[in-house]
């Protein structure tokens, strides 16, 4: 079974692409934990340290993911946490997608992404345990 | 030091990642899991733990955080399972507890964890008995289980928890929901939540009338309890309810009971396992052909051949 963290960073209260994407991994046959809006960074990453999750996928669309997005994974890897996968979407301009990945983010899933890709990609990627 | 040893280690030291992997085993009901369950069994046997159930939309997640801050501030730490529903169809689920859960699941003495029925009926899933055994061992003061929004038959919960608290709110049904058997008769506490809407007192004379009509025999009779666990109104009068009882099941020997009828619980799943595990044993050994054609043709019955199959597993072992 594939355990998957959807997190919604910082301030922007719009999370109706988070829930799209939840469901469409539930879908999947993910078992998807949501935290709902306006999450720090620390408590996302406790949030999928406790729930020990094999993927943290973040939703931001308020263009603070220049801050957010090294903060959460300087926690990742306090944490020890370097096996979960990182998954960005949300409203991403291109020229910050590379220093995104450098971040250490896997990929980054920009807006009009079919959501299948993304269950796609989180099989391809992930070791189911069962 | 094995694997399961060096879990259980970090686990006894409140380590949250090895708490985190160590639930994760259980949930995947492999030999890791089971192994590390009967490692941490003898630890366990401290917390108090807490069931909480009811219906869909009652308000559970917003009173477990409630309970869970208030615990807290009485120094206590707290782990919490919350249970909500596979689906049917794909086998995935939105586990969606920690959004109501905020305030405590930020507290450093707060361990929460959300559970997936994965197919499993009765409103837990199969990896909570191992669950609460680990947040036991790992020394949490007080467990408290979340069941998925629980209809009439959802009672499991009762087998794992000291204390069940049973949670309803006005106006989700008539005096005959009320009366139904089942969910009713698991409650060692009644809250009625969201006490600020309309027809409360209904739903607590509603309450009361179904417990008079069979209870007065015993020496715990169910309190009800009016909250707004949105307010956070009425929280401490479900602590103090939750503290007598405690009270009540060690002055009456409930408590050691519950223990040893877990103690009997494993030893059973230990001998399941070792069954099923002489099972698959044999169902790849080069005779189980020949067992299987024996039987067929009437020359041994099965019970025969299940002795030797227990036998050859006794030898191997």
């Amino acid at each position: 079974m594939i355990r998957v963290l959807v997190a919604k960073p910082g301030l922007d209260g719009h999370d109706r692409g988070a829930k799209v994407i939840a469901r469409a991994l539930r879908d999947g046959g993910m078992e998807v934990v949501y935290t709902g809006l306006h999450q720090t960074p620390e408590q996302i990453v406790d949030a999928a340290l406790q729930e020990d999750v094999d993927v943290l996928a973040l939703s931001i669309l308020s263009g603070a993911h220049p801050t957010l997005v090294p903060r959460i994974m300087e926690l990742v890897k306090q944490n020890h946490m370097d096996d979960m996968l990182v998954l960005l979407g949300g409203i991403i301009p291109d020229d910050d997608v590379e220093p995104m990945l450098q971040t250490g983010v896997a990929r980054v899933f920009g807006p009009g992404t079919d959501t299948k890709d993304i269950v796609d990609y989180i099989r391809e990627h992930v070791r189911d345990h069962d | 030091m094995t694997d399961v040893d060096s879990l259980a280690q970090g686990i006894q030291h409140q380590q949250k990642r090895a708490i985190a992997r160590g639930l994760s085993w259980i949930e995947r009901d492999q030999q890791l899991g089971k192994d590390l369950v009967r490692t941490l069994f003898p630890l366990a046997g401290h917390a108090h733990v807490i069931g909480i159930t009811g219906a869909p939309g009652v308000g559970k997640s917003t009173l477990v955080n409630r309970l869970a801050l208030a615990l807290r501030s009485q120094g206590q730490r707290i782990g919490i399972l919350a249970v909500d529903p596979s689906s049917p169809f794909s086998g995935g689920a939105i586990l969606g507890d920690r959004i109501r859960m905020q305030d405590s699941v930020m507290d450093e003495g707060v361990f929460m964890r959300s559970l997936a029925t994965r197919g499993h009926l009765g409103g837990l899933s199969r990896a909570t008995f191992g669950a609460v055994t680990l947040l036991d061992a790992a020394g949490f003061d007080s467990v408290l289980i979340e069941t998925v929004g629980a209809g009439q038959s959802e009672v499991e919960v009762m087998q794992l928890a000291h204390s069940t608290v049973v949670v309803q709110a006005p106006g989700l049904g008539d005096d005959i929901q009320a009366i139904k058997a089942g969910i009713l008769e698991i409650g060692q506490i009644f809250v009625v939540n969201k006490a600020d809407h309309e027809g409360a007192d209904h739903t607590v004379r509603a309450i009361r009338g179904m417990l008079t009509l069979g209870l007065e025999h015993l020496d715990w009779f169910p309190p009800i309890l009016k909250t707004v666990a949105e307010r956070d109104e009425g929280t401490d009068a479900v602590i103090r309810a939750l503290q007598d009882h405690r009270a009540y099941l060690q002055e009456s020997g409930q408590w050691a009971r519950m223990r040893a009828d877990q103690t009997t619980h494993i030893i059973e799943l230990a001998v399941r396992d070792w069954a099923e595990e002489a099972l698959r044993a044999a169902r790849s050994d080069a005779n189980w052909d020949k067992w299987h054609e024996d039987v067929l043709t009437g020359r041994r019955d099965a019970a025969h051949v299940a002795t030797e199959v227990v036998r050859r597993r006794l030898a191997w072992d």
